[in-house]
């Protein structure tokens, strides 16, 4: 008697066939699957709003809807581009050439050490890594507490290394290869950059730049290396060996292969690694906070500091983060092929 | 001849690079780590030690021994970085030694086991000692005293892992199923990544506002229009990690749907003819298979999450009173007040905590994992 009941509970949970789901289940994933998608949207749908609004508008209770709830206006918009005009360029194209000079160094520095450790075997003696670092550390010891100038100890300690590898450096057998290379050069991603910013801000303020593009692309290039060796490493490993091999019998140098062959192979990778290392550094906060002040000021220091300057005055504050949201999704929209496979390489090994 | 003299000098150079090729390749980014790292590693050690005195014309560091870190400890800042104790009682007990108990276990367990290292022994004392100590802390601070900022720094990075992973997994396993708009989907999840999280806190500021914020009305209709969560420790300290949740659970979704693709399509293929469900599928083929993955993505997180700084400092300032600051924020206010060996010796809490946790997660899902790597 209850077969109709029976089989329209059948048809709602069950499947048709094996590679379909159920109706039931099909509501369901797409209910959850919408609602993340509202999470995820509304936060900038408000934000990309709210830069339309007058102080009024804001400051009268939410207001949702464009043309119905509350009429746009471009004030927000007029202000920060037209009447604080250099004050909102300046950071931005601070921001622009530091991120991008920093992707490209980062990148190109990270690329070449991590083709190098998937094609050449280094053997790197560890006694003269304990004499370089008995040295540094010894050198730090003068320069800091005995008053030593830093251009004096680093010669001399360079030096000094110099002379102990070629003295004694062949005596030591055991080594160091490839893996520990590796491994050294990743877990510096470990180390917080507020352990190490402060000394970096006094080698900056010793030597004058502080507060420039150079000391923040500087620091940039070298906080984001490790990511760069980590994923480019799987992707040059994967590139098949006999195409080095008879461009190498062909006479072509190392420098050649890598820039002809090597790279152009890699481009998947590069584009995702180049578009992380991007966002990493045009979202940089806490180094940007140490190193630049005024001149060299980047956009998350200008938008943190609208708080502090006028009071959260929302409808500004949302014209400068959609601006500053912009060339992001906009070059992440050009290379968006791309990410997916990129993350997922670098996470299993090759 | 000069243009003959030239190439042959410039073939010369390239001769010489050719052959140091190795050194070429990987001595700009030895030389760039050696200089943003391990010099500054070590100058900031040095910094520890001392105390900055401004003198005519500048500054002087003098050298304080450990009195830094006694101040962080035990001193006067000890409420700022391990916060305020509680009396124990009889629960507050029970649970320590349960949690010593179950660590002490783990440890024995390892030294009668066969093939026992002193490395393992040493590591595993270091962990061990360290977890026994955090557990300390969390029981003394979390019942009736007031965290400090390693406290909420651990929150931050345990429950924000946690809660991101979670959801993280949840939507790429809806995502890989077989359904419409899976590239909007995709692309769309992947958008919070690339906001900056200075404009996140902002954002979510705007959004959490009882009055003016989006959700005023329900506000209201809860009677919570005048509560305000940015003086409330725990509210505030949820904002944040809501914040953080919206900004990572994107970066976690899309490593961990390319990996469920990547799956042995066979298996899931002859696992559905046998009549598997879909609980099961997941359990014994599809979990196996991103386990690597799943270690490594929760290793990046966790070393990122340790590094957080941008979402308290702009979402809350830090507080109410230092109820939201992290680590890094830690160290910076302490900065700002000249207290440049104070900074240093938080920086270097932040560095010992963090690479002890992850060297033990590296270790622990290493073994699990086979195939992971750092």
């Amino acid at each position: 008697m209850n077969i109709p009941e029976r089989t329209l509970l059948r048809r709602l949970f069950l499947p048709y066939d094996i590679t379909s789901m159920a109706p039931a289940t099909k509501v369901l994933v797409y209910t959850l699957l919408v609602l993340w998608l509202l999470v995820v949207l509304f936060p900038l749908y408000w934000l990309f709003i709210t830069s339309f609004k007058l102080p009024i508008q804001v400051n009268d209770g939410p207001d949702f809807i464009p043309f119905i709830d509350f009429e746009p206006s471009m004030h927000a918009w007029h202000y920060i581009l037209f009447e604080l005009g250099n004050d909102t360029l300046r950071p931005y194209i601070n921001s622009v050439i530091v991120a991008f000079c920093a992707t490209v160094f980062c990148v190109l520095i990270g690329s070449f050490a991590a083709y190098a450790l998937v094609r050449i075997q280094y053997r790197v003696k560890i006694g003269n890594v304990l004499a370089f670092l008995a040295l540094l550390g010894l050198t730090v010891f003068t320069v800091t507490s005995l008053g030593a100038p830093l251009f004096a100890a680093a010669p001399v300690a360079i030096i000094l290394f110099v002379f102990f590898v070629a003295a004694v450096g062949r005596y030591f057998r055991r080594a160091l290869g490839n893996d520990d290379i590796l491994f050294w050069i990743i877990s510096n991603r470990i180390l917080p950059p507020v352990v190490v910013v402060l000394p970096v801000y006094l080698m900056f303020q010793r030597i004058g730049l502080l507060d420039t593009h150079i000391a923040l692309i500087a620091t940039y290039t070298a906080v984001n290396l490790p990511i760069v060796v980590w994923l480019m490493r799987d992707f040059f490993a994967g590139i098949p060996l006999d195409l080095e091999e008879s461009a190498q019998i062909d006479g072509a140098s190392r420098l050649r292969i890598f820039f002809t062959i090597v790279l152009p192979l890699a481009r998947p990778g590069l584009a995702a690694t180049s578009l992380l290392i991007l966002i990493l550094a045009w979202n940089e906060y806490l180094l940007a906070l140490f190193i630049s002040t005024a001149d060299a000021q980047t956009m998350p220091m200008l938008v943190a500091a609208q708080n502090a300057t006028r009071g959260p005055q929302w409808w500004y504050m949302s014209v400068l983060i959609v601006i500053m949201i912009a060339p992001i999704v906009l070059t992440a929209f050009l290379l968006q092929r791309h990410i997916a496979r990129g993350l997922l390489v670098g996470a299993i090994k090759g | 001849m000069a243009y003959l003299e030239a190439r042959d000098r410039r073939d010369r150079v390239a001769e010489w690079v050719d052959r140091n090729a190795g050194k070429v390749f990987i001595l700009p980014a030895v030389l760039t780590l050696l200089a943003f790292s391990l010099f500054p590693l070590l100058v900031s050690a040095y910094l520890t030690l001392t105390k900055l005195k401004f003198a005519a014309g500048g500054f002087t560091l003098r050298y304080v021994e450990w009195l830094n870190f006694k101040k962080l400890i035990f001193g006067s800042q000890q409420y700022h970085l391990l916060g305020t104790f509680d009396v124990f009682g009889i629960v507050d007990w029970l649970i320590l030694g349960a949690i010593f108990a179950l660590l002490l276990f783990f440890f024995v367990r390892y030294l009668i086991r066969p093939g026992t290292t002193v490395v393992g022994v040493v590591g595993r004392s270091v962990a061990f000692v360290v977890a026994g100590a955090l557990a300390l802390l969390l029981v003394a601070t979390l019942g009736g005293g007031f965290p400090g900022s390693l406290v909420v720094t651990l929150f931050y990075v345990f429950a924000g892992v946690s809660v991101q992973f979670a959801l993280a997994l949840g939507l790429a396993v809806l995502c890989a199923q077989n359904i419409y708009g899976r590239n909007l989907f995709r692309v769309v999840f992947f958008l919070p990544i690339m906001v900056t999280p200075v404009g996140i806190a902002y954002m979510f500021r705007m959004l959490a506002d009882t009055h003016k914020g989006p959700f005023a009305d329900i506000w209201t209709w809860l009677g919570l229009a005048d509560f305000s969560w940015a003086a409330d420790p725990w509210t505030a300290r949820i904002v944040v990690l809501i914040g953080d949740t919206w900004q990572w659970t994107p970066f976690m979704f899309i490593v961990l749907l390319a990996a469920i693709e990547n799956q042995p399509r066979d298996q899931l293929e002859a696992a559905r003819i046998d009549g598997a469900g879909g609980w099961q599928i997941f359990r014994d083929i599809t979990w196996p298979a991103i386990a690597p993955v799943a270690a490594t993505i929760v290793l990046i997180r966790l070393i990122e999450a340790y590094k957080i700084i941008d979402l308290p400092n702009v979402l809350t300032s830090g507080g109410p009173g230092i109820a939201t600051e992290s680590l890094t924020l830690h160290a910076f206010v302490a900065w700002r007040t000249q207290d440049l060996g104070g900074s240093a010796a938080v920086g270097y809490m932040l560095l010992f905590v963090a690479t002890v946790t992850c060297l033990s997660f590296f270790n622990f899902a290493g073994r699990r994992t086979r195939r992971t790597e750092l």
